[in-house]
């Protein structure tokens, strides 16, 4: 278990409390002394741009929430007195729209980091579970958020979304209209989604500590996918990662600014300036980007059931990852094979993605259906297979040598 | 500002399309993706990074809001307030008085619990048109007219596409059938260029008074009006183009100073890197 | 790295510098950052416009009084009687918790204006009631005189004036 220099008290109070509640230790050993290796490239700097996400999620959020009225005739009425009256409210709330989709962005290719790097891989599948189970609490907290605009999107999404539960037999169309509070979407179906998407990135919190604490057990993978050594692989991650962080987050900010004030609706859909009416649909209802391809395959199956079921699939899939992919050697670099297959499963994902925004005819039904296809192949067929065929390149036995090498290069 | 996030979503569908495309195969279903007409550019002074509304073009196109829109479309969102307030047409608060009298309100109860009519003020809101939609519907031979406080963040095409279905009015082509309640308009794609709204402008319809003011052309008053309507639907777009700036600027600065930071303190990790593995 | 030899030399001075100024930008950004959130609380435009309102007096009756809303506050508008003019005038400043003149208290000595909440904690007293023929707070029994002046109690000041003006004969404006 890696560890760093350990903490020392500096006073007699802390001395005094870290014999009682040792939190002071478990904050310094956490993140000023955690050790980490050396040679992490920029996409590792996504796991401090995500807690950068959740941080202004919560906090415009809970501000949105003191303006905000989570009731039919007024919520969308609301959101214009907070765009058009409350002191920086515009401000607060094109955060929060565009925070969504930036969160979101930071989210995805943190994932594909870790699909890339192997990640996942022993001894980190807790990391990746935990993970796994953030990002469909994300999903499902960006879902309930996107409703309580109350604009013709809002509403639309908020029917077929909660239709898909009715898909099921038996009990479907009970735990519909007890999703529902009543025989449609209305008043009583926002007020709880009000309530539950103010509950829920609190639970994201408390995964977030737990993956934090399940990546800090056995330590950061890297990007060569090998065991560091203490000391002579690691750094202590102040000042080394938190000012490297910082310096992404400041990037990542600089494109977030860039949507918020200059292009915030870039990544909303019209309609949904358009107030809820119950009695007229969309012509087309497509949800926000970050969804489009689990709609893309949730489309591309013929059957209700079985289009629900194959969705909920897609994001379940990813918790028997870690068991699916053998293979011993965790970095793509050393994994040719693996490496193409791996731009092909995120072509695959964009794919879907383009496909999400597409009328469901022809032949975009077709390649929807290709992509859903491969994208289950990937994981239980190319995977397991490559873990078996696949001869992987030799690995360094240490990180250290292509690092100095990469620095002496640096400082000339 | 919506014009060129049209043309990058439509770069990178085709992109994308192109590249599904190599994948599929190709295949010709792709390729009939709608056909609607190209949207007038108007040439919008709150577009860019440093974009300002004009304010002689608001007042203008609050002009004709009040003369021409106002009978069949409401301004749900917007008080009369708005009008004094900085970013917008900024008229005097004398100035909004006099609008806010021309319209009346209900208010009460008085003291001996009736409701009675009373001259608006500036903390009212723009009167509606209609007292409620389905009064709206039969005055209309069965349209709604749409509330216009988010007509141009509502709609595709924004400001370009108001701006064009004003001056879209045209004779129906062969095929298209209209009844008396009807009309063409070539942008109004959805259900194929038929709606029940009348053209709504014509040459000198309002009168352009003081110095310099345009002539007061369809071309003209549509621009003006759709204007007007960009600053209802985002009132606050001055104030957030300027506060964008500041914050572009210190975040680079921020950023730069961020990556000579990481820079120097990594030069030094390195160092401690080489000596720990010569001593090694 | 703690020798005296660093703390002297250039390049570590100029590392320092760098690591300051970064720091001292981030500090002054997060300040600027932390406005917003603030700013956000405080009273909307919505709100600051509704900051005056105005009533037609002429139905109030010599004896009569209302209470309306202001800035969400409860004003009262007395129409005094010769009686509690007189005696609101003759009480002796040296009386008084929060000395003050029943003139410096009105525009017009038959019109009495304040806002209607005790000074105490904020409670909204009663009117013609109390020791004193004026307004009794129930809350903690505060007394107030016809000139709305604090006379008995735990209240420690007057009851406020709001801004007011009179229009013309018939037509106050509050605020």
């Amino acid at each position: 278990m890696p560890h760093g220099e350990s903490y020392e008290p500096r006073n007699r109070f802390t001395a005094w409390m870290d014999a009682r509640l040792p939190l002071l230790r478990v904050m310094h050993e956490s993140f000023l002394t955690y050790p980490t290796p050396r040679n992490l490239n920029y996409w590792w700097t996504f796991g401090g741009i995500l807690t950068f996400c959740l941080a202004v999620q919560m906090i415009t959020g809970i501000i949105l929430a003191m303006h905000y009225v989570p009731h039919a005739d007024l919520a969308f009425e609301s959101v214009q007195h907070i765009m058009r009256d409350v002191n920086y409210g515009w401000l607060i709330r094109y955060v929060h729209a565009c925070g969504a989709s930036m969160f979101f962005l930071a989210a995805y290719i943190h994932m594909f980091r870790s699909l890339y790097y192997g990640s996942y891989k022993p001894p980190r599948e807790m990391l990746w579970i935990l993970g796994v189970v953030i990002i469909f609490l994300m999903i499902v907290t960006a879902f309930l958020g996107y409703v309580l605009v109350w604009g013709q999107m809002s509403f639309w999404a908020a029917t077929v979304i909660t239709n898909l539960l009715g898909a099921f037999p038996l009990i479907g169309e009970a735990v519909k209209e007890w999703l529902w509070g009543g025989f449609a979407v209305g008043n009583a179906t926002l007020n709880r989604f009000f309530s539950l998407h103010y509950l829920l990135p609190f639970v994201i919190v408390g995964m977030v500590a737990l993956h934090i604490w399940a990546l800090h057990i056995p330590g950061n993978n890297n990007p060569q996918g090998i065991d560091v050594r203490q000391g002579k692989d690691t750094v202590p991650f102040h000042p080394y990662y938190t000012v490297k962080d910082l310096f992404a987050v400041s990037l990542f900010a600089l494109l977030f600014s860039y949507f918020v004030f200059y292009d915030p609706e870039a990544l909303g859909h019209p309609d949904n300036s358009i107030k809820a009416n119950p009695l007229q649909t969309p012509p087309h209802i497509v949800p926000e980007w970050y969804l489009l391809p689990f709609y893309a395959i949730l489309r591309a199956v013929p059957s209700k059931l079985g289009g629900v079921l194959i969705m909920f699939a897609s994001i379940g899939i990813l918790f028997f990852l870690p068991w699916l992919d053998r293979a011993k050697t965790r970095s793509a670099r050393y994994r040719p094979l693996f490496r193409q297959f791996f731009f092909l499963f995120v072509i695959a994902c964009l794919g879907l993605g383009y496909l999400g925004a597409q009328t469901p005819e022809g032949a975009h039904l077709i390649l929807a259906r290709i992509l859903t296809f491969y994208y289950f192949a990937h994981f239980l067929i190319v995977l397991p297979l490559l873990s078996v065929i696949e001869k992987p390149l030799p690995v360094p036995k240490s990180i250290n040598a292509p690092v100095l090498k990469g620095a002496g290069a640096a400082a000339q | 500002m919506r014009k060129r996030r049209v043309r990058f979503f439509a770069a990178a569908r085709a992109a994308a399309a192109a590249l599904l495309f190599s994948l599929a195969g190709g295949s010709p279903a792709f390729a009939a993706e709608g056909e609607k007409p190209q949207l007038l550019k108007g040439a919008w002074s709150f577009d860019g990074p440093f974009g300002r509304f004009d304010r002689a073009s608001l007042r203008r196109g609050l002009q004709i809001y009040r003369e021409v829109c106002s009978s069949c479309h409401g301004l749900s969102f917007l008080y009369l307030r708005n009008l004094s307030e900085a970013g917008g047409p900024e008229l005097s608060l004398d100035a909004v008085k006099a609008i806010a009298a021309d319209y009346e309100i209900t208010d009460g109860p008085d003291r001996e619990g009736d409701m009675f009519q009373r001259k608006r003020r500036p903390s009212d809101r723009f009167p509606e048109p209609y007292d409620n939609d389905q009064a709206a519907r039969v005055a209309n031979a069965g349209a709604l007219p749409p509330d216009l406080s988010l007509i141009i963040k509502a709609r595709e095409g924004g400001a370009d596409y108001v701006y064009s279905l004003l001056q879209g009015y045209e004779a129906a082509p062969a095929g298209v059938k209209l009844d008396e309640t009807q009309h063409f308009n070539k942008y109004f794609h959805l259900t194929g260029g038929v709606l029940a709204m009348p053209p709504p402008l014509t040459d000198g319809i309002v009168d352009y008074e003081g110095e310099g003011a345009p002539k007061a052309t369809v071309k003209q008053m549509a621009h003006d009006v759709t204007a007007f309507l960009a600053w209802a639907s985002e009132p606050r777009l001055e104030e957030r183009k300027r506060l964008g700036f500041q914050v572009m600027v210190y975040l680079a600065i921020f950023a730069a100073l961020l990556y000579f930071s990481t820079r120097r303190l990594w030069l030094t990790a390195h160092g401690e890197a080489d000596e720990k593995e010569e001593s090694a | 790295m703690s020798d005296m030899s660093d703390s002297i030399h250039p390049d570590m001075e100029r590392r320092d510098f760098l690591y300051v100024a970064t720091g001292a930008v981030g500090a002054v950004g997060a300040a600027f950052a932390v406005w917003p959130l603030i700013d956000q609380m405080n009273p909307d435009k919505s709100v600051l416009a509704l900051a005056s309102s105005q009533i037609d007096i002429s139905p109030i009756a010599v004896g009569q009084s209302i209470t309306v809303k202001w800035r969400g506050k409860p004003v009262f508008i007395r129409h005094r009687t010769p009686k509690e003019i007189a005696e609101a005038e003759k009480t002796p400043l040296s009386d008084l918790r929060d000395p003050e003149k029943d003139q410096d208290r009105v525009k017009k000595a038959e019109w009495l204006i304040m806002v209607g909440i005790c000074t105490h904690l904020g409670c909204v007293p009663l009117g013609q009631r109390g020791d004193y023929d004026g307004w009794f707070c129930p809350c903690h029994g505060s007394h107030y005189d016809t000139s709305g002046r604090i006379r008995k109690g735990p209240a420690p000041k007057n009851l406020a004036i709001p801004p007011y003006a009179f229009l013309n004969q018939t037509l106050l404006k509050i605020g």
